[in-house]
């Protein structure tokens, strides 16, 4: 009896809610946010955040005569929670646009949630998985940002002509981010007649890295690292208190500005260090200078610089509102004219012009750097080298490149 | 006499009532409050039925119920995954889908049966062990269980023409399992084998005494309460069209606990409410709080329910209606106390 | 052989941070039964508040101390308001720490941010030393060994040689009696409950300086403090320096030797001794 009464009440209020969401109205435009907000990526998240703000009052959260209603959702990097939060948006909030999400298993998650949602247009945040545009995509999913491979570009050239590194070990994550990183460099460095010797993959949930260092080999000429966040200050930390004199090769991470904000005795010793990414702290162009002003002045709690991830739901959220824009906020039939504007956006971004692929991925800059520090103390990214257009399948053909298959443990490799 | 015969009357009208609620609740409600509440809370809600069996029933609190979703899960995947690089359809998706329930109920029973000797505190501990070790398992392995990616894009069968993810179609599949599910374990805790259950639960070494094979029914309740997990496993799987590491992980499993803790562990009807209760406030809390905290308000929710009603909210539903009757009962008396 | 001498070292040295850590998780539950969920949110707290004081004043030393003070306090505050009310009822006590993480971990989430800490410890402690076969080793593990030693001796002389100690030894094993003799049995809870939180606070900071502070830490401390705990025997000092290092020598050596797979050997040993012998190693049966 009182199973029934309890749910009678259930039903009636979920009812009360359920009818409570009024219809949208046609005077905006809604855009949903996905971000990590909780759990070890929340700095992402909050940089997340501070990139959509910065884009929309840029317009004063108004397109094409429309006002924009900003309504964002916390993932804790699941790809569950991710695809969850995307439901909620898209299907409750109901927003016409969303951007993200943050990581790679969360960014394939919702590529194929994007299939089940067509009338809706999905812009990816900073996740950056290879297969997420390279294999089976969306048509509804825009990649504004480049991937985890692509932002090796140039590296291993870099390494091999300039600093003349002939071999090299790899300590990396084990997961398919790090092994997406891996194939980026390996893939020129090995063109080049670079050998890497031994491949040392560390599970997620590591957390003391001391004979994962113990087993590099001593006779190579530099190390490749790739870690994120505090496991990157971890994993640093220990190698040079273990008197590690190898010198690093940081992946994207590694020498991101999470990183070297973070401050800490490890700070001392990864200056110089040769990285790749697709923004660089250094880069001296008036447009980047003026967004890193813009940046600091606006978010004076933020980080020293604006982050990868920052510019990644920068740019997509600056796509999202030129495309509005082109099609004077236009979104019926599907979305289908702002579909279109958006896969011809030719972007004008702080770090150069982005375009996309038959695939909707981006095609855009990247930065070969070094970590310098700035007179104040601070460190950052000196741009070495600028790797321009730099496409999907690192200017391989495409059939030859998707031939190799998707970057595991063991793929590449030249021992 | 009369006031019987009303009672009657009224009870089949309070049934018919919400047997019509709940069928037509589809009809009316948008489509996110009849999948993402309504079928999410029941899927949630069964795998959580799968822990106030055991723990009502048998006095065992597992962590582990969401290892064995998992393992149900992640078998259905392997063996039907469409998704990305994982090719097509090993196998026909009934005989898949037996094989999966089929795992997860095994796999319930190993728990059992490695845990068995355990009680209280460390039989959390135990199968907290076991999890981890599952978590790990599908992270770190790329041949079976596709590492961090996990599976994606795994679609629901497709029967007579309509897919089982279908918004309405997914609903009452939930709703059907679930009461289906819940009319089995209610009946099952009134046979000898239950009862026998019941009997251990609360003197062990009597029953022992009494010629009862104390460890066989354990884990029997443990294979019992792995089906029911298991069927959850599979449902979440359709749902979420996928499974990743992350669906077992450290985070998932406990969720399953809070959700017992928060309906009442005491007895299988607080899972679902639980469960209906935490997805709301998965999904709204971050529009009705401080919008950054609402981690905060999980917490502490979950905090005020443990400390001031141990049976969950079930407990507190049930001394409100106890303190009313008796309010109307010593009404006459003009007695308060 | 190199590579094993170090994995062996890295071992020990590891299993001296597992083991301050999980010293004060094993004093609370052998006193109290208390499974204290929220030790890994002890720990974390600690940590951050020793980062604040120590770049503050400047001085790591000050850090450590307010980092073990202060969540000493903490711990005392826990335990006279939350835990008292429910002693004796053990699933309800480690459901509200569970509660109580959650919630310390999200306000330190808003407090912090995200960004990973790290302390500045002295130079004396800080770069490597010399060591035959392995080139170099870094002297804060080394430090690390050594305060675990010393907390352990602390400890040990505490609970063996002190009238207070005698008090929580008769509790493990007698509560009514012990608060039939006169004890104020609620009062050495709470203290131990706080000495237990301190212990945790200054782990934070010693494993701030090894390592990084970061959101996260408090799940994995949680677990190394539970999984060391539990091998070792519940509330038996010499079970947690052995489960301590056996966790250490286990976790250390496997990613030396077979990486893909490292992560999981601990939670194995946890399983196979609660399976086989769930009093721990050390510990005495129910």
């Amino acid at each position: 009896m009182d199973v029934s009464k309890i749910t009678r009440i259930l039903v009636v209020a979920l009812l009360a809610c359920g009818l409570a969401v009024s219809a949208a109205a046609q005077t905006s435009v809604r855009i949903g946010g996905v971000m990590t907000l909780e759990g070890p990526f929340t700095v992402l998240g909050q940089e997340a955040v501070r990139a959509m703000e910065m884009a929309f009052e840029e317009v004063n959260y108004s397109v094409a005569g429309k006002r924009i209603e900003w309504i964002k959702e916390s993932s804790d990097g699941r790809p569950d929670v991710a695809v969850g939060k995307a439901r909620k948006l898209i299907e409750q909030d109901k927003v016409d646009i969303l951007i993200g999400p943050m990581s790679g298993g969360e960014g394939l998650a919702i590529k194929e949630y994007a299939k089940s949602v067509p009338g809706k247009t999905i812009l990816n945040g900073f996740s950056a998985a290879q297969e997420t545009t390279l294999v089976n995509p969306a048509p509804n999913f825009f990649r504004f940002g480049t991937d985890g491979a692509q932002w090796q570009a140039g590296l291993g050239s870099y390494v091999y002509d300039v600093k003349g590194y002939r071999t090299a070990a790899v300590v990396a994550g084990d997961y398919s981010f790090g092994y997406t990183q891996v194939l980026g460099f390996m893939t020129e460095f090995c063109a080049k007649g670079g050998k890497v010797k031994e491949k040392i993959w560390v599970p997620m949930g590591t957390k003391d890295f001391s004979s994962a260092i113990a087993r590099i080999p001593d006779k190579v000429d530099a190390v490749y690292v790739m870690f994120g966040g505090a496991d990157s200050v971890n994993f640093l930390t220990q190698y040079f208190q273990a008197g590690g004199k190898i010198p690093i090769i940081g992946g994207s991470n590694v020498t991101e500005q999470t990183v070297l904000s973070t401050k800490g005795p490890f700070q001392r010793h990864i200056i110089g260090i040769p990285s790749a990414h697709m923004v660089a702290d250094g880069i001296e162009d008036p447009a980047y200078l003026e967004y890193v002003a813009k940046y600091k002045k606006r978010f004076p709690d933020g980080l020293a610089a604006p982050s990868a991830p920052f510019y990644g739901y920068y740019v997509a959220t600056k796509a999202a509102l030129t495309a509005l824009a082109q099609v004077g906020g236009d979104l019926g039939g599907n979305q289908g004219k702002f579909r279109e504007a958006l896969a011809k956006l030719k972007l004008d971004t702080p770090t150069g012009p982005v375009i996309l692929d038959e695939n909707r991925q981006a095609i855009a800059n990247i930065f070969v750097t070094e970590v310098a520090q700035r007179p104040d103390g601070t460190l950052y990214t000196k741009v070495v080298k600028v790797m321009r257009n730099v496409n999907q399948t690192l200017g391989q053909p495409r059939d030859a490149f998707v031939a190799r298959g998707v970057p595991s443990r063991d793929n590449p490799s030249c021992p | 006499m009369l006031l019987q015969v009303s009672a009657g009357w009224g009870r089949i009208a309070r049934w018919t009532l919400m047997a019509a609620a709940i069928i037509s609740y589809p009809h009316f409600a948008p489509q996110f409050w009849v999948v993402n509440i309504g079928a999410y809370a029941i899927v949630l809600g069964i795998i959580t039925l799968s822990l106030t069996f055991l723990a009502a029933y048998g006095g065992m609190v597992s962590l582990a119920q969401m290892t064995v979703a998992g393992v149900a899960g992640y078998t259905l995947a392997i063996l039907s995954s469409h998704a990305a690089n994982v090719g097509s359809a090993i196998l026909p998706w009934p005989w898949a889908l037996a094989i999966a329930l089929g795992s997860g109920t095994l796999a319930g029973i190993l728990i059992g049966l490695v845990s068995v000797r355990t009680k209280g505190i460390s039989l959390l501990m135990i199968t907290l062990a076991i999890g981890m070790i599952f978590f790990y398992l599908t992270q770190q392995n790329t041949t079976l269980f596709h590492g961090f990616d996990g599976f994606r894009g795994v679609k629901a069968p497709i029967v007579f023409g309509m897919s089982l993810r279908e918004p309405i179609v997914f609903y009452y599949l939930c709703m059907g399992v679930g009461i289906a599910l819940y009319a089995a374990v209610s009946y099952m805790v009134r046979t000898p084998f239950g009862i026998a259950l019941q009997g251990i639960r609360d003197n062990p070494r009597r029953l022992a005494a009494l010629g009862y094979w104390v460890e066989l029914h354990q884990v029997a309740a443990f294979g019992v309460a792995g089906f029911v997990a298991a069927v959850g496993g599979v449902l979440s799987l359709w749902y979420h069209g996928g499974i990743s590491p992350g669906s077992v992980g450290i985070t998932a499993m406990v969720n399953i606990l809070i959700v017992a803790v928060i309906g009442g562990l005491g007895q299988p009807r607080g899972a679902l409410i639980g469960a209906l209760l935490f997805v709301l406030i998965q999904n709204f809390a971050i529009d009705l709080f401080i919008r950054e905290r609402f981690n905060t308000v999980i917490g502490l929710t979950f905090l005020v329910i443990v400390l001031f009603s141990p049976d969950g909210l079930i407990g507190i539903w049930e001394r409100l209606r106890r303190n009313r009757k008796r309010g109307l009962r010593s009404a006459p008396n003009g007695a308060t106390n | 052989m190199k590579l094993f001498l170090l994995a062996t070292l890295n071992g020990i040295t590891v299993a001296g941070l597992y083991f301050i850590v999980a010293i004060g998780f094993t004093l609370i539950f052998g006193l109290m039964r208390v499974i204290n969920l929220a030790h890994g949110s002890l720990y974390i707290l600690g940590a951050y508040i020793g980062y604040d004081v120590a770049t503050s004043t400047g001085n790591w030393y000050l850090g450590l101390a307010a980092g073990g003070v202060s969540v000493a306090l903490a711990g005392l505050l826990i335990q006279s308001t939350l835990l008292d009310r429910i002693q004796g009822q053990e699933m309800r006590q480690s459901l509200v720490a569970i509660g109580l993480s959650i919630v310390i971990a999200d306000l330190l989430l808003a407090r912090y941010g995200g960004l990973a800490y790290q302390f500045d410890p002295p130079a004396i402690l800080y770069g490597s030393v010399p060591l035959p076969i392995v080139r170099a080793y870094p002297t804060f593990r080394l430090v690390v060994v050594g305060a675990a030693v010393i907390v352990g001796l602390v400890i040990w002389l505490l609970v063996y040689r002190t009238r207070f100690g005698i008090i929580i030894r008769a509790g493990v094993d007698d509560r009514p009696m012990l608060s039939a003799l006169g004890v104020n049995v609620p009062l050495v809870s709470i203290l131990v409950f706080g000495l237990g939180a301190g212990l945790a606070g200054l782990a934070g900071v010693v494993g701030g300086s090894a390592l990084s502070i970061s959101p996260g830490e408090d799940a994995r401390y949680l677990l190394s403090s539970l999984v060391v705990v539990i091998v070792g025997g519940m509330g038996s000092l010499s079970g947690t320096a052995i489960g301590a290092l056996l966790i250490g020598l286990a976790e250390q050596i496997g990613l030396a030797y077979f990486p893909t797979y490292s992560v999981i050997v601990s939670f194995v040993i946890m399983a196979a001794v609660l399976a086989l012998r769930p009093q721990g190693l050390m510990g005495r049966p129910e």
